[in-house]
């Protein structure tokens, strides 16, 4: 058994300590050569996301690869990038590959967040696809000489729009290079002439994953390749005093690996790896700086501040709030989250002598990704090289890009690939997590039910610029810098409904008890929580029916489109909450409605819920959901509704039961029993009615049906027990709780 | 390091294992490939790393080799492949029930285990089937109609 104990000089110095030569390339199965660097006559293809080459490549058979930036973390994005292109070049989707997030051979298009796959990944993959077009229509026109204004391409062949022989798309330029600029202004094709795009193709991931050979992350392996698990200290804060070699003596193969608060163990049969994490015996010192979970409210409101900001300031809305008829205040609050990933994160690197690395990594952003790395492990980036493979769905930055750290680490120090695969409770336990939100929301009504004042005041953790921090690195001691990003946590505070005044107001906390990452719909979530229950408040008092009390204070029509749909989906009767009826036998049934624009901007999405609760138990059962969604242009609507049935059913789990807790030292939730998630008996029914605007721009979809869902929620306990809910989770405590206080809770 | 002998999707296998603690999982995944296998816990908890074992749905995580020894396994591998599904498999791909399909094995295999105690379910009944079933992305809807197409094919 060796214990390396290097010194951090040592380590970004040397670059690891014992190096064990074997051949990279020999053996691989056949799904790792095609991502290794030079399979595929990927190799020396242009990266630069201005050139043509850098998108796609057609081969001499007409089959095509796209080399997407962008990643499909199980959303559809490969069928629907696929789509776009194959409308553009006039060959089927199906003879179209899509690698994606291989920073070898993919351009840098931004991290695959903010629901921008496809409104920046895919489009720039069309413009790609469409200056190809004009290359190969002016190709055939020298082919066929006929002039190219005469020719079309259909189903990979570039014919002559009059009819007769055509030249296919493979012998024109099978795998020779465009050398093109991507042309801003080559012709897109005309939405109604659409023949692939907004055809709900089946994804084609999904026979293999319904059959167990879909390639993981998880399932990638290397010849030589040691099983890692890292042990995470007992307090967040601890440092190691003294690791106990002696206690891991009985399992075979096992080496203790230890740099400063860094420790692991490694085998190469996974299993050893794992006892041998367990059993192993390790001192750390105490550590006592969180505040707790509990009052983490009263701590959010009294906490220390960065700045406050207005980022919306229309009119003067507090002068405004005393002028009204009717004016009420509420507050609400949303806990931290966990993107509780099914799969806890796994990366695997292979740290070479030379400084070279590549690393396989599930992360949403492999090229921010290796710069992060690059930079805290003192590697060169243009020798790292990050893949994409698949992993258990993220939304959002889960544990993968510390575990893929904890991987370059280890090989680095070992001079061996190493694979790093975390446990369940440091997935739930040490993924960055979505905040902890406080909204106070106050308006005034004037006598005629007019929004005269609306006053959102929000706690937000405030953010740092830089690279995220790495929890390897800061274990084992080396310098980096200690960015936080949450994303863009401020949009949907203000009411998207007419009102004379408005304030949004932030108050930047700043401290976070525990590291942040996005978790979908950042910020949004608990936004349109607040700002939706809080509409639904006004409408209440104002006895009017939550639907009417909304499109009485919408001008645009494609949000007075989806309200009604949603309305009409769910058969919605018309009527001021609480419901007169609401008992059912021993249950109270109600239903509620939400509206959201999401950031503002974007996507059109309404909901109505029907829920039952049980004022025995406080149990609540929802039992149906309506949504109406607009997001214009649609590129595969089986695909697109796979994601908004999955927004509202997770969303559903967050706001029922989702809740990090944390002592003094560590988060206490760190499986599927301390951090329950919504299991199958609460599956609701969910109906998505897709609207579709073709002469409307694209906009994504991860996230917009997400941001109604708490509301909805809320408002149909509302109608149904006449009790207000504002403290996410709605746990059946908190339910009973609220009913016998018999009011607002 | 003791061997196991046991039959996996039909076939007569002996798998070697420094501890009869082992469990089944990490035999299935890390000396047979199988990685349709998939951790998600490793506590009982998820119901990822189902398999059937003469049958029965059981949780590979915690079933140790020593209790595998002997048995017939099946693995999702082993009921049918991308060309030839079986009909759950078939089901799921027809429903498109799968976002990340990182639940999906072990919801295929657990279905096919609860369809054959119940070939006619309703969806309640296959709500309570897979209580024990987690999925992280929502699939919900998508799974219990696969479901039910299965029962129906
Ligand atoms: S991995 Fe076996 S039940 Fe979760
Ligand atoms: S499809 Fe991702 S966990 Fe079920």
């Amino acid at each position: 058994m060796i214990t390396p104990i290097l010194s951090r000089r040592d380590l970004l110095k040397t670059g690891g300590a014992l190096v064990v030569g074997f051949a990279f390339d020999a053996a691989l199965p056949r799904w790792t050569w095609a991502q290794t660097p030079a399979a595929g006559g990927h190799a020396g293809k242009p990266l630069d996301p201005s050139e043509v080459d850098s998108f796609l490549a057609i081969h001499p058979d007409g089959t095509v690869t796209l080399y997407s930036g962008k990643v499909d973390v199980g959303t559809g994005l490969r069928i629907a990038v696929a789509q776009m292109a194959a409308e553009e070049l006039g060959i089927q989707a199906e003879r179209i590959t899509v690698v994606d997030g291989d920073t070898g051979v993919c351009p840098d298009q931004g991290g695959t967040g903010g629901s921008t796959g496809l409104t920046r990944g895919g489009v720039e993959v069309r413009q790609a696809a469409a200056t190809a077009r004009q290359a190969l229509l002016a190709l055939g026109a020298t082919r066929l000489g006929r002039p190219a204004a005469e020719l079309t391409i259909v189903d990979g062949e570039v014919r002559p729009l009059a009819g007769g022989a055509g030249v296919g798309v493979g012998t024109l330029i099978g795998d020779r290079r465009f050398s093109l600029k991507v042309d801003s202004k080559a012709p897109i094709r005309e939405p109604a002439r659409y023949g692939v795009v907004g055809k709900p193709l089946p994804r084609p991931d999904m026979p293999d994953k319904c059959t167990g050979h879909h390639v993981y992350v998880h399932d990638f392996t290397l010849p030589g390749m040691l099983h890692a698990r890292v042990i995470r200290p007992a307090a967040i804060g601890a440092k190691l005093v003294s690791v106990d070699d002696s206690s891991v003596r009985g399992i075979p193969g096992v080496r203790v690996v230890r740099l400063e608060n860094f420790l692991a163990v490694v085998a190469s049969d996974e299993w050893a790896a794992v006892s041998a994490a367990r059993a192993l015996k390790a001192t750390w010192t105490e550590w006592q700086g969180l505040q707790g979970s509990d009052g983490l409210e009263r701590w959010t409101r009294a906490a220390a501040l960065d700045r406050d900001q207005a980022v919306v300031n229309r009119g003067d809305a507090l002068a405004a709030l005393g002028g009204g008829a009717k004016r009420l205040s509420a507050t609400y609050f949303w806990p931290f989250q966990s993107h509780a990933s099914l799969g806890p994160s796994c990366a695997v690197a292979d740290v070479r002598g030379d400084g070279s690395a590549t690393i396989w990594s599930a992360s949403q952003g492999t090229h921010g990704l290796r710069s992060n790395l690059s930079k805290v492990f003192g590697l060169s980036p243009d020798k790292v090289r990050v893949v994409f493979l698949d992993g258990s769905g993220s939304y959002g930055t889960n544990g993968g890009d510390h575990a893929a750290a904890d991987a370059v680490l280890l090989s680095k120090t070992l001079g061996q690939p190493v694979r790093v695969q975390w446990m369940r409770q440091d997935e739930t336990g040490w993924d960055p997590k979505g905040p902890q939100q406080l909204l106070d929301v106050q308006a005034a009504l004037d006598a005629n039910g007019r929004i005269v004042a609306w006053d959102t005041q929000m706690w937000l953790p405030a953010q740092a610029p830089g690279g995220r921090a790495l929890l390897a690195a800061d274990a084992a001691g080396l310098p980096q810098d200690h960015g936080q990003g949450a994303g863009l946590l401020t949009q949907n505070g203000d009411p998207p409904y007419q009102a004379d005044n408005v304030r949004v107001l932030v108050h930047w906390v700043k401290d976070t008890p525990l590291q942040l990452s996005n978790l979908r719909a950042p910020g949004k979530v608990a936004n349109v929580f607040a700002v939706e229950s809080f509409t639904d408040e006004l409408a209440a008092a104002a006895r009017v029916d939550p639907v009417a009390f909304r499109l009485g204070r919408l001008t645009d029509q494609r949000a007075i489109d989806v309200l009604n749909r949603a309305a009409q989906t769910f058969g919605w009767q018309p009527r001021p909450s609480p419901s007169p009826q609401a008992r059912q036998g021993r249950m109270l049934v109600g239903r509620g409605i939400a509206y959201v624009r999401y950031k503002q901007t974007e996507n059109y999405v309404a909901m109505a819920m029907e829920v039952a609760v049980d004022p025995a138990s406080g149990r609540i059962d929802v039992r149906r959901v309506a949504c109406a969604h607009d997001c214009g242009l649609i590129v595969n609507p089986d695909a697109l509704k796979n994601q908004i049935e999955g927004s509202i059913v997770q969303t559903i789990s967050r706001t029922l039961h989702e809740e990090v807790t944390f002592d003094r030292s560590r988060v206490t939730s760190v499986d599927w029993a301390s951090y329950p998630i919504l299991r199958f008996p609460e599956a609701p029914q969910v109906d998505v009615v897709l609207i579709d605007r073709p002469d409307q721009p694209l906009l994504g979809a991860g996230e917009a049906a997400t941001a109604p869902v708490a509301a909805a929620l809320a408002n149909a306990i509302f109608d149904a027990t006449g009790v207000r809910l504002r403290t996410v989770p709605f746990t059946l405590q908190r339910m009973k709780a609220a009913l016998s206080a018999g009011s607002t809770a | 390091m003791a061997t196991y002998s046991f039959r996996l999707n039909g076939r007569s296998v002996s798998a070697d294992s420094w501890d009869a603690a082992q469990p089944l999982l990490y035999v299935l995944r890390n000396q047979f490939a199988l990685h349709g296998v998939k951790f998600g816990c490793g506590l009982g908890q998820c119901g990822a790393c189902t398999v059937l074992m003469d049958g029965r749905a059981v949780r590979s995580c915690t079933t140790p080799m020593s209790l595998a020894a002997g048995r017939a396994i099946t693995t999702i591998e082993g009921l049918g492949t991308a060309q030839k599904p079986d009909r759950v498999q078939a089901a799921f791909i027809a429903e498109q029930a799968a976002q990340c399909g990182y639940c999906t094995s072990g919801m295929i295999m657990a279905s096919a285990a609860f369809l054959t105690q119940t070939p006619k379910p309703t969806r309640d009944q296959v709500k309570q089937g897979l209580a024990g079933n987690l999925c992280r992305c929502g699939t919900h809807t998508r799974i219990l109609r696969a479901v039910l197409r299965a029962s129906r094919a």
